[in-house]
């Protein structure tokens, strides 16, 4: 049987990144429950609707255990949206999924809400280490991005001095500028920017996408291909032109 | 020291292996002492396109695998003092290069030799990675065509990324060299032009060698082209891009097949 589309509009495929509470328990889990009970009667509602990643890398534990853990916690509404650092044999239905590369963070993005009670007992929830990161707003690469080459760049703008071959691909959260021929696939506002644009000295491209709204090649209007073009989003269509 | 070239494509069946054969018989024209290196184990070339099919004994694998010395390897060209082929194995697994042996056998080369040339195999696997590692410059084959060009872009990046050199920061010299171009075929829009694929590739060109049947014959008699007729068409834009690998400036020509009479009374608009 063949499926006929009806609805036109195509799916949004969005990347996201959420901050999620690491929650690393200690043997035996019987002591860190109570610990934990404690801290939250002390902050009463702080789990509440927070997504939560259990952290079982240091934790020797069983199948059996690990699921009684994660019963034990929903009980006291801590709902764990994964859990990461578990063996495979560990998880299985029923079980919250297994994460993983997940970077810390430092402890000021958390800061805005009751994190003070927190620090009277850090055993409980670990405050991940600082890490000193600079502020990166844009990438700018002076050379072509060869085919099979792939840019990823979610904390902004991707500039690109040189064409972007066939089989080549940019990710940016920001906006995509491209100081040649764009042959290979660009990708803006890929966490979910809509007012992310793409700039190209020449358009080739096999794909645009902005904010997980994409256009392949076949779509474009024919009278933009090899012309200086930009793409912005209106609504949930791409808007191509040539720029003057 | 001398200098280490890697003769590379991605794809295959673009001219690699004659043009290794015939740069490396072009330098050593200009005595200089030059050897060719197939790094294709296991379906090995060179040596047949060089005439020396008989004459191996040892290969690049038994040098690596210390059951040769690389003397006892080496074979030298009968028409050619200067000339030096070492041949790749042809029973052998390619898992047999590594990479500690083939930096071994590289540095003991560059000693000896003004020129090393290296033959990749086509592909990105390990033999293709391996044959690039240690080169200071990369000759680029390209035929005008677009998968072709696609294949070659993705050599490119392997070679800012994956060489010694870009290891250590360093740019790597790349040069293209277009093989089997027929200007006719790109007037008429059957291939891509020189412009389109230097566009598209954006390293300097090295020359351009015309589609000929002269190399086909070459290599069948088992002579590198620019031995086999040092006046022929392809041959002598060889000899151009060797002279432009050794430093000389030397002008692009853009190469035209000669045609027969009739064709340059008759066939004028036709082309």
């Amino acid at each position: 049987m063949t499926k006929v589309l009806t609805d036109a509009r195509s799916i949004r495929i969005k990347g996201r990144s959420f901050l999620a509470v690491v929650l690393s328990p200690d043997l035996p889990v019987e002591d860190w429950l109570t610990r934990l009970d404690d801290l939250a009667s002390r902050s009463a509602g702080f789990f509440l609707g927070r997504p939560v990643v259990l952290d079982v890398n240091d934790l020797d534990i069983g199948k059996a255990d690990l699921k009684e853990l994660v019963a034990q916690l929903s009980q006291r509404n801590v709902s764990i949206m994964g859990i990461e650092g578990a063996r495979p044999s560990l998880l299985g239905p029923g079980m919250p999924p297994a994460l993983k590369g997940g970077r810390p963070v430092s402890d000021e993005a958390i800061a805005k809400e009751p994190v003070i009670e927190l620090r009277n007992s850090e055993a409980e929830v670990k405050p991940a280490p600082v890490e000193v990161r600079p502020t990166l707003q844009s990438l700018v690469i002076s050379e072509p991005v060869r085919s099979g080459q792939s840019v990823i760049f979610p904390e902004g703008d991707v500039t690109v001095i040189g064409s972007v071959a066939s089989g080549a691909e940019i990710i940016a959260g920001g906006s995509v500028h491209i100081y040649g021929a764009l042959r290979g696939r660009a990708m803006a506002g890929s966490l979910g920017n809509a007012t992310a644009r793409i700039f190209c000295r020449k358009l080739e491209a096999e794909l645009v996408a902005i904010d997980g709204i994409y256009k392949m090649a076949e779509d474009m209007a024919e009278n933009l291909r090899g012309q200086p073009v930009q793409c912005w989003l209106d609504g949930d269509s791409i808007i191509a032109e040539i720029l003057t | 020291m001398g200098k280490v070239i890697v003769v590379t494509s991605g794809k295959g069946g673009v001219g690699k292996t004659t043009s290794t054969a015939a740069l490396g018989a072009a330098l050593a024209q200009r005595n200089e002492r030059v050897v060719v290196v197939d790094f294709d184990v296991g379906l090995r070339n060179l040596d047949l396109v060089m005439g020396a099919e008989r004459r191996v004994v040892y290969d690049l694998i038994n040098v690596i695998q210390g059951e040769a010395k690389l003397s006892q390897a080496l074979i030298r060209d009968k028409r050619l003092e200067t000339l030096f082929l070492l041949p790749a194995s042809q029973t052998r697994d390619k898992d047999n290069l590594t990479p500690e042996g083939v930096e071994r056998v590289i540095n003991e080369l560059k000693r000896v030799f003004d020129w090393v040339i290296c033959d990749s195999p086509a592909g990105i696997e390990s033999g293709a990675t391996l044959a690039m590692r240690h080169a200071d410059v990369a000759v680029v084959v390209t035929n005008p065509e677009v998968s072709s060009v696609r294949d070659s872009d993705r050599i490119i990046g392997l070679l800012d990324a994956k060489t010694l050199k870009a290891e250590r920061g360093e740019r790597m010299e790349k040069h293209l060299l277009l093989t089997r171009y027929d200007s006719n075929r790109a007037e008429r829009g059957d291939m891509l032009k020189v412009d389109d694929v230097l566009e598209i590739l954006s390293i300097p060109l090295l020359g351009i060698i015309p589609e000929s049947m002269d190399v086909l014959r070459a290599s069948n008699i088992g002579s590198p082209v620019t031995l086999a007729d040092a006046r022929c068409a392809p041959a002598m834009a060889y000899f151009d891009a060797a002279r432009r690998l050794a430093g000389e400036s030397v002008p692009i020509t853009v190469p035209n097949e000669k045609r027969g009479i009739f064709d340059k009374i008759f066939g004028r608009k036709a082309a």
